[in-house]
């Protein structure tokens, strides 16, 4: 009987030695390994064994039961694969080709540095206000010191609705009307639209300013001249060269603009600065006490700075952009590129 | 400004490079935009004097000439009929460069050697006259070059004088800040002249009718005039300063303005009918032609300056054609006056007749200095025309114009504003330097009394200015404010823009930003129905063009036309958005209501360049855009209502988007009738909300956190034949009313038209999923739900169940 099994374990394994298939395996473990497979039927004979061998038989039984099944599972596995690699090698992809998603789009570059600015000035603890576009002329020229007939007039040409009615030349009557409403200390942020009647390829009759204010007891020019100065160094680089030099506004008094070492060619001269090194990139200044007196805050007790900027103008240095017209005209391959 | 700095250096010393003088000039307030270098167009010429004219031997046009330049002796041959032995000419010796490029060379000229040239002012392009050799002034040196001494190589400033520096519109005031920055004294002009016995006031008068308009009038006159080109001198600074040489009268008065601030006029004495001045306002309707040669008339209140019959000028303007200076001009009125600025500026602007006069007059000129110019040019009109100036002139000054007097100061309020510790003997010193007058009344309190051509000056803030700029900006210190907490309300509708910009852009949409402004034929375009409020349109009055002049009332024209402009440059495909407003007339005198807006526009195929598939997009592409930002904004309830009533929406395939019974917006497909206006060959989808109103709204929107359910859901499917027209939302508020507690979600999975259906109908397959909070559903148990949902939706909307 033991010479049985050994010849069975044998032809087993000589059988799966020759099998190729999943099927082929699987059926030799039926004819070996199954209930009405060989072994078991060498087991159901177990009674033709002596006594004093069956305790022998009956383990060797077990052994080659064991062995077998697991050969015939290590080939399973085996053949399951390489029936798998043979699937992933035809189903290769061209990993090249472009992924499918919607690409994401693109803000404009006027917001995006609108965006950078007013988080600038949010961490020195400003906060964004707003105002019409279409304005009183007394909010946009009167109660900012510039009077009807007055030559600093000529400083913006301004498109008319009606006599008193204005598109509004600077975002800086917004400053009036929250004056108006709100006691000091104030720290404002007014972004928006403004309009000039201008157009050539450094103007549009429509671009976009940012105005702040600071308005508190014991604000002065040398406050101004720092936080304008953290500032610039924040959008343009830390060791970004800056001046301040006195200019006019009508409604700051000492009136100071701020210019940057050209961002071009670095402060020698190129045609971008004008061959003088410096780009003006800013107008600021104390608050007249005569704007403070109209809006009935006491220039005695309060002081404060105001400054605005044209975000085109920054957009246009920052990305090298010559033509200020390119930011209305919304050619999509030009939005796509910021 | 242009300013010639040979010329400023007439009025002070200058040692600082022009670099240097330009840095500081800006540093001072005075921007110098441009610096320019002049050359002459020749090199190599001299002054030379000529010592002997004799006739050339062979040819009767020519003359033979000795000629030194100091050192040495040259033969020139000389073809000019105007020289003499004596004159001073310029020589342009041999290899000197001559204006066109050509280089003098030793030649022979019928037999007779000349080495060198005697120029025209023509030959080197110095002047026109090319009628003989120029003459020079006799005191030049010998063998200096001609550049040098009629001082054409020069550096020309571009200063940008801020309107309040009326001061500065002249040389010396320029001269006056460059004395006050580099502590160099003043040299003014000397004025001396010799006056006739005959007294003016025997000739002419002058009366003054509108004195607020006029406050002072003066004048002299100057006799026996010749009128000629003005000296190479003269024409030099004119022509640096941008000015074009008339001739030797009108250019003394352009002269003196640039030099002293002070616009004049000269009047030819004989046009002036009974000989004699009235200044007074234009009558209705009144005509007159100036010098430009225009006829005008004049708007009311304008400033005329008449002879006894008519008006000769506009006052502070523009002289007129009838008075006009002319080549046998024998006397002159020379007009030297104060004009109030802003009764010049609005007769400048209604006239639209900007001229360098009327620019200095409406900045305001200095009252004191009207005499001093008006002597200065009497004085030059004389030694330049070898006139004569009659004795004494007239000053009608009838009103005194305010100046400032007595301005205090404190050194504390100037610490308080500057925030630098400027020493009092600095603030002395800088008020010193720009001539102001300065009390002590101590304690470090001052009583400052500026120079009457400081018109700017009249507070104390104007004078901590002056100190400030002068002491320098850079030596300010650079402080950090102290922090106090602002009481600002954040505006929640810039933060819902933020939100909807990023949701934006992550799906494909890129952001455009048109103008606010575009043709009044936009609501015409887009068909909007008379009534419609976007009709009511605020114009501006002077607009850079039709094409601008009307505020938007819509943001769709702007995009379909970005859209049009990208389709002309080969873009179809696109997803674009605006944020931004929209104008709303409202009545005269009152602000416009203005409205935040968001806008899309979705045109051409879902990715543009898909390898894949070529998709077009569809109304159901921006639908989904719009859910995605109600779903991010928690609001759970908005509803898409069919409507026609856009007139530039395809009827079928827009809608209005609803919240809370309130219009939010609107969306849907481009009318096949706009598409063609705006010439896209793709259909395109447009919507806008109303921004003002979503933020308002989604305040109230909030989040509640919901139990998770431990037990699985049971999922079962039903597909219902409905009517064609009949809105997946009347099938899904069928089932909501049911309010099965149990029914957690509901979904379309299928719409379906066509084989196996009745015509007219569609299937609707709809997903349900059931779920209890506390326990595991059986089958039995959501299947007996399911089917009462079923059979409940059935009933009411008469659908009927797709076997």
């Amino acid at each position: 009987m033991i010479n049985k099994l050994q010849q069975l374990e044998k032809d087993a394994l000589a059988e799966l030695a020759a099998a190729k298939t999943e099927d082929q395996f699987l059926n030799i473990k039926t004819k070996y390994l199954g209930r009405k497979g060989l072994l078991t039927g060498l087991l159901r004979n177990i009674a033709q064994v002596s006594d004093e061998e069956k305790p022998l038989f009956g383990k060797l039984c077990n052994e080659v039961k064991n062995s077998l099944n697991a050969k015939i599972d290590e080939v399973l596995q085996q053949q399951a694969s390489r029936n798998r690699e043979d699937i992933l090698s035809r189903e290769k992809i061209d990993v090249t080709l472009p992924g499918k998603y919607v690409p994401s789009g693109r803000i404009h570059p006027v917001v995006q540095i609108r965006r950078e600015i007013c988080s600038v000035f949010a961490s020195f603890g400003f906060s964004i206000v707003e105002g019409p576009e279409i304005e009183l002329d007394y909010y946009n020229f009167e109660a900012l010191n510039i009077p009807k007939d007055h030559p600093a007039r000529d400083m913006q040409d301004t498109f008319y609705i009606e006599d008193n009615i204005v598109l509004r030349t600077h975002t800086s009557p917004v400053q009036v009307r929250v004056m108006e409403k709100i006691q000091p200390p104030l720290r404002i942020l007014s972004p928006g639209k403004v309009y000039r009647r201008d157009s050539d390829v450094s103007h549009t009759p429509m671009f976009h300013q940012i105005e702040g204010l600071l308005v508190d007891k014991g604000v002065t020019f040398a406050d101004l001249k720092g936080i304008l100065t953290a500032f610039l160094k924040k959008i343009f680089g830390d060791g970004t060269m800056l001046r301040f030099r006195p200019s006019f506004f009508p409604f700051t008094e000492p009136s100071a603009e701020v210019d940057i070492h050209c961002v071009m060619c670095g402060g020698n001269g190129c045609r971008v600065c004008g061959q003088s090194g410096w780009l003006e990139i800013l107008g600021s200044g104390m608050v007249d006490p005569e704007v403070f007196k109209n809006v009935h805050y006491d220039p005695e007790v309060y002081t404060g700075f105001a400054f605005g900027l044209g975000l085109e103008r920054i957009a246009m240095l920052k990305y090298g952009i010559s033509d200020i017209r390119l930011f209305f005209e919304n050619d999509i391959r030009f939005l796509k590129q910021f | 400004m242009l300013v010639s700095l040979n010329w400023l250096k007439d009025y002070v010393d200058i040692e600082l490079t022009s670099e240097e003088l330009a840095h500081r000039l800006t540093m001072a307030g005075l921007e110098v935009d441009d610096v320019r270098t002049v050359r002459p167009n020749f090199s190599g010429v001299v002054v030379a004097k000529i010592l002997s004219v004799r006739p050339h031997p062979s040819a009767d046009r020519l003359s033979l000439c000795d000629v030194t330049d100091g050192t040495e002796t040259y033969k020139i041959v000389c073809g000019a009929k105007n020289i003499a032995a004596g004159d001073i000419v310029p020589l342009a010796r041999v290899g000197a460069v001559i204006p066109g490029g050509y280089t003098i060379k030793s030649s022979v000229l019928r037999g007779e050697k000349s080495d060198g040239m005697l120029c025209s002012e023509a030959e080197l392009e110095i002047g026109e006259d090319e009628s003989g050799i120029m003459h020079l002034p006799a005191e030049l040196s010998l063998g200096i070059s001609l550049e040098k001494a009629l001082h054409i190589e020069d550096t020309v400033f571009d200063v940008n004088v801020t309107p309040n520096r009326s001061d500065c519109l002249c040389m010396i005031g320029i001269a006056r800040e460059v004395s006050a920055i580099t502590g160099q004294p003043m040299k003014l002009p000397a004025i001396k002249m010799t006056e006739t016995s005959e007294d003016i006031n025997t000739l002419t008068s002058v009366q003054i009718i509108d004195d607020d308009a006029c406050p002072r009038y003066t004048a002299r006159i100057i006799k026996n005039v010749e009128i000629r080109p003005s000296p190479v001198w003269m024409k030099s600074r004119l022509e640096a300063a941008g000015l074009r040489s008339i001739n030797n009268i009108v250019d003394v008065t352009n002269f003196v303005m640039l030099e002293m601030g002070q616009p004049l006029h000269a009047f030819d004495f004989r046009f002036l009918e009974e000989g004699r001045i009235v200044v007074r306002k234009s009558r209705d309707n009144e005509t007159f032609t100036s010098l430009d040669e225009k006829q005008r008339v004049l708007p009311p209140d304008t400033l005329l300056i008449c002879d006894g019959v008519k008006p000769v000028a506009i006052g502070g303007i523009m002289g007129g054609l009838n008075s006009e200076v002319k080549e046998d001009t024998g006397t002159i009125l020379l007009e030297s006056a104060y004009f109030h600025p802003t009764s010049i500026r609005r007769s400048a602007r209604k006239l639209g007749m900007p001229t360098d006069a009327a620019f200095r007059f409406e900045r305001g000129i200095d009252p004191e200095g009207v005499v001093k110019a008006l002597n200065r040019a009497a004085q030059l009109m004389a030694d330049l025309s070898d006139g004569s100036v009659c004795k004494n002139y007239i000053d009608v000054y009838p009103r005194q114009v305010p100046a400032a007097q007595n301005i205090p100061l404190r050194l504390e309020r100037i610490h308080q504003i500057i925030g630098a510790d400027i020493k009092a003997e600095d603030v002395l010193k800088i008020l010193k330097a720009i001539s102001m007058g300065v009390q002590d009344q101590g304690r470090g309190s001052y009583l400052v009394t500026p120079p009457t051509c400081r018109v700017d000056i009249t507070r104390e803030i104007d004078l901590i200015e002056e100190v400030i700029r002068l002491y320098g900006y850079d030596l300010v210190p650079m402080t950090l404010p102290n922090v106090s907490v602002s009481e600002q309300e954040p505006i929640a509708r810039l933060d819902l823009e933020e939100r909807i910009r990023q949701l934006m852009i992550s799906g494909g949409f890129t952001e455009v930003v048109n103008y606010s402004f575009g043709t009044p034929v936009a609501a015409d375009t887009l068909s909007l129905r008379d009534g419609d409020e976007r009709r009511n349109v605020v114009k501006i009055k002077n607009p850079l063009g039709e094409e601008l002049s009307a505020m938007r009332t819509t943001m769709i024209f702007g995009l379909l036309d970005t859209a049009r402009r990208n389709a002309n440059n080969g873009s179809f495909d696109l997803r674009i958005f605006e944020i931004g407003r929209i104008f709303i007339a409202g009545q005269a005198g009152e602000l416009p209501r203005e409205k935040n807006i968001l806008a899309g526009l979705l045109t051409g195929k879902v990715t543009e360049d898909f390898w894949d598939a070529a998709n077009p997009i569809d109304f159901y592409h921006m639908k989904g855009c719009l859910e995605n930002i109600f779903r991010d904004l928690k609001i759970n309830h908005s509803r898409y209502v069919p409507s026609a009533e856009e007139t530039f929406l395809h009827p079928g395939k827009a809608c209005k988007i609803m919240l809370d019974e309130k219009q939010l917006g609107w969306a849907g497909e481009v009318h096949p009738d706009i598409k063609e206006k705006f010439d896209l060959k793709n259909c395109a989808y447009v919507f806008e909300i109303n921004l003002d109103l979503l933020s308002a709204l989604a305040l109230n929107s909030r989040i509640f956190f919901q139990e998770l359910s431990k037990f699985p859901a049971v999922t079962r499917d039903a597909a219902f034949v409905i009517p064609e027209q009949t809105e997946a939302d009347a099938m899904l508020d069928a089932i909501r009313q049911q309010k099965e507690d149990l029914l957690e979600t509901i979904s379309i999975f299928d719409v379906y038209k066509g084989k196996g259906l009745p015509e007219g109908t569609k299937s609707l397959g709809l997903r349900f999923s059931y779920r209890a909070a506390d326990r595991t559903l059986t089958d039995a148990e959501a299947g007996a739900i399911h089917e009462k949902i079923v059979q409940k939706t059935v009933a009411s909307t008469g659908a009927k169940i797709r076997s």
